[in-house]
């Protein structure tokens, strides 16, 4: 009885030590991005350190002063990615709350059609939709790469997982009752409730968008326009061959928000994952 | 009466046409006539900066399939694929069964989790940029603690003397390989974890009681309840997993010299499909044929995981419940 005791602990000291294996590797090379960010390149090239320096104003110049346009890129990124979020969350609920509430002609069809397109990898339409935008010339505008997100398969159905889970016919009943148009029902009473799922997938709309690279790296050809993932890009590049100090802090910016963000909001995006069943 | 009330009901259903039609009009311009756009292109000679083309019939099709580099580029995918799945799927099977086995009640399980998947939420373009930086050579991280602390070089041989230098990661094919698919397990097994704890936990806890009641230690129930139940679960990771890996881009184009350096051995399909449609020869026509070929290899890739597990675990099934009605008649097991 005493040696399985015994055992039982052995094997329980086995994965803890494991676990502490595993929780390294997740964290030590952002640790090495945040600290070498901090540092000059002679002090990279002399090796690792543990702790932080004092560089990071001075690569911070580096980088700037060869073009590397920082806050625009930050700013052009906040900026897609908000308003590709508002629309794909907002028409994705409202298209998930039509093919819940309503019977009629064409719905399953539809229903069909979405879990289809879920399926679909995204390049198969990708030269179609270069070459379509820049017959309309809608190449190197925002345009292009928000108003798709309209139709957003994966969001619609996880939408309407949770309206299926959550929505009672006698509240709206009770509010159609009372003389509320079906659009008013919708913005006023179903949003809010909807809010929870709303919440989640926002965060993994909005997360989706700021880290996208391939489509933005093809379509937008205007350095003013560039995203910050096409900016850190360009780190690849040799002007900032010698400035790895520089190239590190490019890198951390890129991921110090998510970082934050996701610190405080670990616990509400983990649950988010598995709330709908699906999502890629 | 009745004939009123299926009146207004149609009246009202009608507004559902209203709720999806900004979907459906949005999906049907930017997606479905892309994609029917792309089928056609693939039977044209659209090349660099002509806006007209003609038809060439299944030409573009004919070199798809004797082209050399497109079979490479897949070989390349499956195997950085095959790298990273079998390590994710493992760690996290085995993580998930650990944590969810209240007999061993881990400490710091959330926390754990918590930080494992945080990489699966980076910019991918940032953390292939941020790898490339730590493998650096000679003097990138890794090297420095290779060197520094377990004291490892690469010995090379020049002018007939071996010398000690530093390891150039990049210029060698497995190792370079290993480095994606090193790369996307480190961003994706946290999520395989998060999903397979989900599907452990949504397995009725009656059965893992039964199971305690008859006796059953925890590599019984590990292998007779909670792996055969987790079957469904398993199968919607690989498929999904499988197509996402058909689409690996940022990594493997970001990491070396966006052609799949070394050699193109780490050149992916779509990595290949980039340097086909916008780098150099903007063959548009061909890019198309491509995209169409990978999706073709996709389906038929997911409908054969789909049947074999799909049978398989039908088998299991009637096998798993032959040995419940044989534990019911002897009356549990022992030990």
């Amino acid at each position: 009885m005493a040696e399985s005791i015994n055992i039982y602990r052995l094997s329980k000291l086995f994965i803890y030590i494991f676990m502490v294996f595993l929780f390294l590797i997740a964290i030590v090379p952002i640790y090495v991005l945040l600290i070498n960010a901090t540092r000059s390149t002679e002090q990279i090239n002399l090796g690792l350190s543990l702790l932080p320096s004092k560089y990071a104003a001075y690569n911070w110049n580096a980088l700037t002063s060869r073009g590397f346009k920082i806050h625009q890129g930050f700013y052009n990124s906040a900026f897609i990615s908000t308003f590709t979020t508002l629309l794909s969350v907002y028409f994705s609920a409202m298209t998930a709350y039509g093919l819940h509430m309503y019977k009629f002609k064409g719905r399953n069809f539809i229903i069909g059609l979405i879990l289809l397109i879920m399926m679909l990898p995204a390049t198969l339409s990708f030269i179609g939709f270069y070459q379509f935008m820049a017959r309309i010339r809608l190449t190197d505008n925002y345009l292009a790469l928000i108003i798709p997100s309209i139709a957003a398969a994966g969001t619609v159905f996880f939408l309407r997982q949770y309206l299926m889970s959550i929505l009672s016919n006698e509240l709206i009943d009770a509010a159609r009752i009372d003389g509320a148009g079906e659009f008013g029902i919708f913005n006023i009473i179903v949003l809010p409730i909807m809010l929870p799922a709303l919440a989640a997938q926002s965060i993994f709309t909005f997360v989706g968008s700021w880290n996208n690279f391939f489509t933005p790296f093809v379509l937008i050809s205007s350095e003013s326009k560039a995203t910050l993932p096409m900016l850190v890009q360009k780190l690849r590049g040799d002007i900032y061959r010698t400035e790895y100090g520089g190239i590190y802090l490019g890198i951390a910016i890129s991921i110090i928000p998510i970082l934050i963000f996701y610190s405080f909001m670990s616990r509400y995006i983990i649950s988010g994952i598995t709330m709908g069943g699906v999502k890629e | 009466m009745k004939r009123k009330v299926k009146l207004s009901e149609q009246r009202l259903n009608r507004w559902g046409y209203f709720f999806v039609l900004p979907f459906v009009l949005v999906y049907f311009i930017f997606h479905f006539y892309p994609t029917i756009y792309t089928f056609l292109l693939a039977f044209t000679d659209l090349k660099g900066l002509q806006t007209s083309f003609s038809f060439i019939g299944l030409q573009n099709f004919n070199k798809l399939v004797h082209d050399p580099y497109f079979w490479g580029a897949l070989r390349n995918t499956f195997i950085i694929w095959g790298y990273n799945f079998v390590p994710q799927l493992g760690i996290a099977l085995i993580l998930a069964v650990w944590f969810t086995d209240l007999r061993l009640n881990l400490k710091g399980r959330n926390l754990f989790r918590a930080v494992v998947y945080m990489p699966n939420l980076l910019t991918a373009a940032s953390v292939a940029l941020l790898f490339r930086s730590l493998f650096g050579y000679p003097v990138g991280p890794v090297n420095q603690f290779l060197q520094g602390v377990l004291g490892l070089y690469q010995k090379v041989e020049r002018d007939g003397k071996i010398i000690e230098e530093a390891f150039n990661f990049f210029r060698n094919v497995t190792v370079t390989r290993s480095i994606v698919a090193f790369i996307q397990w480190w961003m994706w097994y946290g999520h395989t974890l998060i999903m397979l704890m989900a599907g452990i936990t949504s397995i009725s806890p009656t059965l893992f009681e039964s199971a305690l009641v008859d006796g059953a230690n925890n590599r019984q129930t590990t292998w007779n309840i909670t792996l055969p139940l987790l079957r469904p679960m398993m199968l919607y990771i690989l498929i999904t997993s499988m197509i996402g890996g058909m689409q690996m881009l940022d990594i493997p184009f970001l990491l070396t010299d966006m052609r799949g350096a070394p050699d193109n051995k780490i050149r992916t399909t779509t990595v290949y499909l980039f340097n086909v449609g916008f780098q150099g020869r903007n063959d548009y026509a061909y890019t198309a044929a491509i995209s169409i070929g990978v999706f073709i290899i996709t389906v038929i890739l997911a409908l054969l995981i789909f049947f074999f597990i799909q049978d398989r675990s039908e088998l299991k099934q009637t096998s798993l419940e032959k040995r419940a009605l044989k534990l019911a008649k002897k009356g549990g097991i022992n030990g």
